[in-house]
């Protein structure tokens, strides 16, 4: 199994260790509360995580852009330096290689930040992309451990280690600075919590990944900072209905149906999927992801079956769980077009039982703004 | 963690304490532990037939669904209601949190079960 350079520090704190994709990783972690403690944490205050075992690529060169945008679905046009953007790898037909966050790191010069489970196939993927274009295509996914520091006093743990002014930084923005007395760390204002919070790439040696870790755990001492694994961290994705490869998007999935319209720029020209695409859209669409609230006792899990009033099955959850923050059991799911509309009622299977939910607006969850 | 000397177990982690024709059933610390969180449980009706071995009723934590076996057969004569609205309590105190009460259909049954100590040494190998 793949260990991150964190993986000691963790099994020291006590960790429930999973298997992730191939990856031995941190669940939660029972001593500092466990799951729901950590969910609260960020929302309330900040939690910190390890999420190295996240890929990443670099594309540069001349035509960097023009690769990155025949690649991708958003418009990587439209970043200046320094600035992010939440996109997606497309197969010609629409559907999904994996969703990526671009880095404009320069002039063309990109950082696509992948997920874990799906490592090699996008780096072959990008690489075969980028092919006829005048760029290199890197695959730096073991240079970085990732670590996020999320909620909103994440910042101000941050701050304490850091030059770089972060006040300045806004979402989806990056800087360069020292942190840690490491110079030159890349400092980005994402994440995958629904929440305020950064994300920082340092040297993957294990001294100078348990160093980093350990001096934020100190630096966030005063605002009760927490170690959170990959269970909060999906309770945290799922309440602000972040999209997880593999559930609500994958290699069958569309960019209309997981309704990601938002982070699709047709008019931007031609790029690898959209032909699909345009056609789904004038076509119209079977089945559409939403988000379901139980009306009735029990917790929809992923892949239960969902069915309409009558008994007839329908779709199936992608994502389900209690919700730690909002205190209530919710779901997303792929129901047809004709019965997503907000407020209808569909039952979810459970355990042979059709237990009665509701379409719920999407996000579950969303930050208050700040004063 | 301290397992009580007056309870029979079983691989399952389930843990009963018998008392005459009563059995007292719930889950144990370390099955708790193992779950983490727990945010459901569902269990059978008064009145309801369990059967040594079988599912009778589910706990869930925030990750995962488990299944409740029966340590022993036998008619369920009073449910733990508490934990319908306050299921957290299995977590705080498992031993405690008790969740069935059946009248056994055949005493001799509990004879099969883990002691103490077996338990204990059960649990120490699958950690």
């Amino acid at each position: 199994m793949r260990k991150t350079a964190l993986n000691a520090v963790h099994r020291q704190l006590g960790a429930k260790m999973v298997d992730f994709n191939g990856w031995d990783m941190p669940v939660e972690y029972p001593k500092a509360g466990g799951l729901v403690a950590e969910h609260m944490a960020v929302r309330n205050s900040v939690g910190i995580f390890d999420v190295s075992h996240m890929g990443d690529i670099r594309v540069h060169g001349p035509q960097a852009l023009a690769a990155v945008q025949h690649m991708t679905m958003n418009d990587a046009s439209k970043l200046a330096i320094g600035q992010a953007q939440y996109s997606a790898l497309l197969y010609p037909q629409g559907t999904f290689v994996d969703d990526v966050i671009v880095h404009r790191l320069g002039e063309n010069d990109y950082l696509l930040v992948i997920n874990a489970g799906t490592r090699e196939k996008d780096v072959n993927w990008v690489t075969g992309a980028a092919k006829d274009f005048d760029c290199k295509v890197e695959d730096l996914s073991d240079n970085y451990t990732q670590i996020a520091i999320q909620g909103p006093n994440g910042w101000k743990v941050l701050q304490k280690l850091t030059d770089a002014d972060l006040t300045r930084v806004k979402f989806y923005w990056f800087t360069h600075g020292t942190v840690c007395g490491l110079p030159n760390t890349l400092i980005a204002r994402t994440g995958y919590t629904a929440e305020d919070g950064f994300e920082i790439y340092v040297p993957t040696d294990e001294a100078t990944s348990a160093r980093v870790w350990n001096e934020i755990m100190e630096a966030g001492k005063e605002f009760g900072i927490v170690p959170c694994g990959l269970g909060s961290r999906n309770t945290l994705r799922l309440e602000g209905a972040l999209s997880l490869y593999g559930h609500e998007i994958s290699d069958t999935i569309t960019v209309w149906e997981a309704r990601l319209d938002r982070f699709i720029k047709m008019e931007k020209g031609g790029f690898t999927g959209r032909d699909a695409l345009a056609k789904q859209k004038e076509q119209g669409l079977k089945r559409v992801l939403v988000g379901l609230e139980n009306v009735e006792r029990g917790i929809p899990r992923d892949g239960y079956k969902v069915f309409d009033l009558g008994g007839r099955e329908i779709g199936y959850v992608t994502s389900g769980s209690p919700a730690p923050f909002l205190k209530k059991n919710i779901a997303l799911a792929y129901v047809p077009l004709e019965l997503s509309a907000v407020d209808t009622e569909v039952a979810v299977e459970i355990r042979g039982q059709q237990v009665k939910c509701k379409v719920v607006p999407t996000p579950f969850y969303k930050r208050p703004k700040k004063a | 963690m301290a397992f009580p000397a007056d309870f029979k177990y079983t691989k399952e982690h389930e843990w009963i304490k018998i008392e005459g024709n009563t059995g007292t059933i719930g889950i144990t610390d370390y099955a708790q532990q193992s779950l983490g969180d727990i945010v459901f449980v569902e269990l059978p009706k008064v009145g309801s037939d369990l059967t040594s071995g079988k599912s009778f009723g589910t706990v869930e934590s925030v990750k995962a669904v488990s299944d409740l076996y029966a340590p022993v057969s036998g008619t369920v004569i009073e449910v733990n209601q508490e934990l319908a609205t306050a299921p957290e309590k299995v977590n705080s105190d498992a031993h405690g949190a008790w969740m069935v009460k059946v009248t056994l259909k055949d005493p001799n049954e509990a004879n099969g079960l883990l002691s103490v100590a077996d338990y204990e040494k059960f649990v120490a190998e699958e950690h």
